[in-house]
């Protein structure tokens, strides 16, 4: 992965930069120990690491304008940091780069149950949102699987989704305001406890904009009464074709799941490897869940299973209690980690047309042998959320190989109709596949968005769009 | 000026000379008066992709709504966020488009369960002011590669950039709804009991509140249920037995003609008067006429969104209530629109709400980005 040449200029001042930084800050919030920057030197994206200038770890809004503006007047480069869980690269610093990380920002600022909010500093933790309104009855909707550790802030950047939104909806669709610092140390408040812009939705186009139009530091999110009750059932298949047909047919038929998981034999057999959870050893395996009251989750099971019947399932098994419920979801939630155990791996999230599904899992199926790597796939199936996970060993050098299947795969994806990525960002690691998306006016559309935010291009600078492509913005504003 | 096709309208933009003035159906004329060219987008119709199974709906911008709703029906699936209809409240005439309701950003009663306009829309084909055509997002429900144009887009009245194709996603419709309501509750009474039944576990898909002046009787205040027969007969009673003790009910068409007449803010239509169209965190919706009734300015509310949007029906005399409005919405958070009002009162008072000093550099510097030579509908969003 080509990263740009660090700048020698900032380089060469690197101690007047860590001392004015000092002077902004309490002594334990800078961090220039090389021993110290090396625990930010990557993100979950492990491949790829680099040991930044300094880390600076505010806890406050003011803080953070004042670095900003200080790093903004010197020219530095600044990579904003939530919990460093970007499975992109997105929070990969480059060495002349202050990674500004919001980890020390946790409080919960207001909490409004009749208006349905909460306003949280965003370092804290996805889970933790969940946390602070769970014994009033409420939740935070957006659930990804990285929600013990990611935080509000990298949600934001990557407007962030999870296995609940296909009923939810994805961080954008929960974030009602924010307030976001600029590069130049400008504090702007976007959106509110109130519904709707009033004017152009700036708040919309910073969410998922991956670091690079400001730091947020607060937010408006909105919070749900948690439902009476939630039943997931588990269906097997004889292949992805009826799995992905099935799928289909549940969302026309008018009950919207909470969520509809699919996973392939690969998958599910490894998983049942790892974790033991029973699953039969079928094509392909759906978990659909709902959620009400007992007598809604009947009503709509009913419906659900009526319509599996239809599509001959090897397997249909209903959870009986808590814990059969329990079950069927251990074998899903331990894919990452099953994964893990036996193998490296490349986690894709390319989105699909539904329809294509079936389509989509053949021509996987086929890249996949041309290759010699194996591929598993789990995925958010309502919703066509793919996440194939490629397989490999990075002791034998196949990091190589297994990122060309993986552009391939999500060529595929684009192809057919659907795009790079659905929620894990674009980051460094989709980067130099942009173009296989959109054309050069699409890109410079989304590039001048970037050019109004943060004109010198300081904040996050070589992610998102080709190198090639944003190289003269790059240069002209150093 | 009514071009057929993606090109023509772009070859249009690039050549055109001075200003032009967007038009689908016409009927939200809405915002400050705009000087230019008229360009139709009637020209560039057509639903060019629907896979119900998919959830997915792709048209031209340029579709009369009417035909989107048809096809939808069809296959029992509907626009989900429940776009309004302007014409009974603005008095015009003409055939709804889908691109105007996504630049316009209209969105429902729904909305407050389900989101909005924006929250629909997955991808866009547009022009922009040098006539350049760009796409964004795409057809897909989940899709975070690059910046999220689309909701920049949804919303921006056709100022950076002139719509020729939206996805949508669509929902199915219900097997069956249902509407509790109370009469006589005070505007905080009922946004009170609107909170209640909103924070219930009951996945309420409207809640309203009419007052006096509104109604022309007893106030009424609304909550709406919608989902399976047996869900919908099960939240009722739960609601009815608990945060809403002995509410009257009204089903199918009865409830849904309930809505439709907040939806379309029906109660102001052919009444004399401004209308305003307010945005606030719901428990401050009262306030806002509190507002008024402190500065002495007779009016009518009708609150949806559980009191979060407020409609508001004053004299159409001076400001229109513009000066209290600002000041009560600055302090509470939120913001206040001049829907409708006279030429010479939309003259003098500027229809969208003020923004920060920050944030309107930002709108200024975006228009000047994406439309380098103010052509598309100047100053409509002033
Ligand atoms: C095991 C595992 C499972 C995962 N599952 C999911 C899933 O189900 N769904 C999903 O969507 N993602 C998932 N992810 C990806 C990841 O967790 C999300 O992208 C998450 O939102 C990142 O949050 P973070 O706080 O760790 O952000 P970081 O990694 O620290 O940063 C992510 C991006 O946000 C920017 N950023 C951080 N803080 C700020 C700020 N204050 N202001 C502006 N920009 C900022 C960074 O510059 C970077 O571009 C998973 C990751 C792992 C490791």
């Amino acid at each position: 992965m080509e990263m740009p040449a660090p700048s020698a200029a900032v380089l060469a001042k690197r101690d007047r930069i860590v001392e004015r930084l000092r002077k902004l800050l309490p002594a334990d919030a800078v961090i220039d120990d090389p021993a110290e920057t090396r625990a930010y030197e990557c993100d979950a994206l492990t491949a790829y690491a680099c040991s930044p200038l300094a880390v600076v770890l505010p806890s406050t809004t003011e803080e953070v304008s004042a670095i900003l503006g200080l790093c903004h007047a010197e020219q530095v480069p600044v990579v904003p940091r939530g919990a460093g869980t970007s499975l992109a690269g997105g929070s990969l610093p480059t060495e002349d780069s202050v990674i500004l990380g919001v980890a020390r920002m946790t409080e919960v600022l207001e909490t409004d149950y009749d208006n349905r909010f909460i306003r949280v500093q965003t370092g804290r933790t996805n889970l933790s949102v969940t946390g602070a309104v769970e014994e009033d009855g409420f939740f935070y909707a957006p659930d990804p699987s990285s929600q013990l550790a990611c935080a509000i802030a990298g949600n934001i950047a990557m407007n962030s989704g999870g296995a609940h939104c296909l009923k939810y909806g994805v961080t954008t669709n929960n974030l009602l305001g924010v307030t976001l610092v600029q590069m130049d140390g400008t504090v702007l408040e976007l959106g509110g406890a109130h519904l709707d812009p009033g004017g152009l939705d700036l708040l919309g186009v910073v969410c998922g904009s991956e670091g690079q139009l400001g730091v947020v530091t607060e937010a408006t999110l909105r919070i749900l009464p948690k439902p009476e009750g939630a039943r997931p059932v588990l269906m097997g298949f004889f292949s992805n074709e009826i799995a992905g047909a099935c799928v289909s047919d549940i969302i026309k038929a008018g009950v919207l799941p909470v969520a509809i998981e699919f996973m392939d034999r690969p998958c599910i057999r490894a998983c049942e490897a790892f974790a033991k959870a029973g699953y039969p050893d079928v094509e392909a395996l759906l978990i659909v869940e709902v959620e009400g009251s007992e007598t809604e989750i009947e009503e709509q099971l009913g419906l659900i299973l009526q319509i599996a019947r239809r599509h001959e399932p090897e397997v249909l098994r209903e959870a009986a209690d808590a814990d059969e419920a329990a079950r069927i979801w251990l074998g899903r939630k331990s894919a990452f980690g099953a994964m893990g155990q036996i193998n490296d791996y490349i986690c894709l999230d390319g989105t699909i047309p539904v329809s294509k599904l079936p389509e989509v899992l053949r021509g996987i199926r086929e890249l996949s042998r041309g290759y010699g790597l194996e591929v598993a796939n789990v995925f958010h199936a309502g919703d066509g959320n793919m996440h194939p996970l490629i397989l490999f060993n990075a002791n034998e050098g196949e990091l190589g190989k297994a990122e060309a299947l993986g552009a391939d795969i999500l060529t595929l994806c684009v192809e057919v109709g659907g795009c790079l990525t659905g929620e894990h960002g674009v980051g460094i690691e989709k980067r130099d596949l942009m173009s296989v998306q959109y054309t050069p006016a699409d890109l410079e559309a989304q590039m001048r968005v970037k050019d109004v935010f943060d004109p010198a291009w300081l904040l996050n600078p070589a992610k998102v769009f080709p190198l090639a492509a944003s190289a003269s913005r790059r240069i002209a504003a150093e | 000026m009514r071009p057929e096709s993606e090109e023509e309208l772009a070859r249009l933009v690039a050549e055109a000379a001075g200003p032009l003035r967007i038009r689908g159906g016409g009927t939200r004329e809405i915002g400050r008066p705009v000087p230019g060219e008229v360009v139709e987008t009637g020209g560039l119709s057509g639903i060019t992709l629907h896979e119900p199974g998919a959830l997915t709906l792709v048209a031209r911008a340029g579709t009369p709504l009417s035909e989107i709703d048809a096809q939808l029906a069809g296959d029992g699936q509907r626009l989900a966020f429940e776009p309004m209809d302007h014409r009974p409240l603005l008095g015009t005439a003409g055939a709804p488009t889908i691109g105007g309701v996504i630049a316009a950003g209209v969105s429902g009663p729904r909305r407050i369960a389900v989101g909005a306009a924006r929250d629909f829309l997955l991808g866009v084909r547009f022009v922009d002011g040098a006539g350049t055509v760009v796409s964004n997002g795409g057809r897909v429900m989940k899709n975070v590669t690059g910046y999220d144009l689309v909701k920049l887009m949804a919303g921006s009245w056709g100022t950076l950039g002139i719509l020729t194709e939206v996805s949508l996603k669509v929902l199915a419709k219900p097997a069956a709804e249902a509407t509790l309501i109370a009469r006589g509750l005070s505007a905080t009474e009922g946004v009170a009991a609107l909170s209640r039944a909103l924070t219930s576990p009951f996945d309420v898909t409207g809640a309203a509140h009419l007052d006096a002046a509104t109604t022309g009787g007893d106030s009424e205040t609304r909550v709406r249920i919608e989902g399976l027969e047996g869900s919908v007969a099960y939240r009722l009673r739960a609601l009815r037995s608990g945060a809403l003790p002995g509410w009257e009910t009204a089903e199918g068409e009865a409830s849904a003609a309930l809505w439709r007449e907040v939806r379309d803010v029906l109660p102001f239509a052919g009444r004399q008067g401004a209308v305003w169209q307010v945005s606030v965190k719901p428990t401050d919706g009262p306030h806002v006429s509190q507002a008024l009734r402190e500065a002495g300015i007779e009016h009518a509310a009708l609150y949806d969104w559980g009191g979060g949007r407020v409609w508001l029906l004053t004299p159409d005399a001076g400001d229109a209530g513009a000066a209290s409005l600002r000041a009560a919405t600055r302090g509470l958070g939120g913001h206040a629109t001049l829907l409708r009002a006279s030429p010479a009162t939309r003259a003098a008072v500027p229809p969208f709400p003020p923004r920060a000093n920050g944030v309107a550099a930002l709108d200024a510097a975006l228009r000047a980005k994406f439309d380098p030579r103010g052509i598309l509908n100047p100053g409509l969003m002033a």
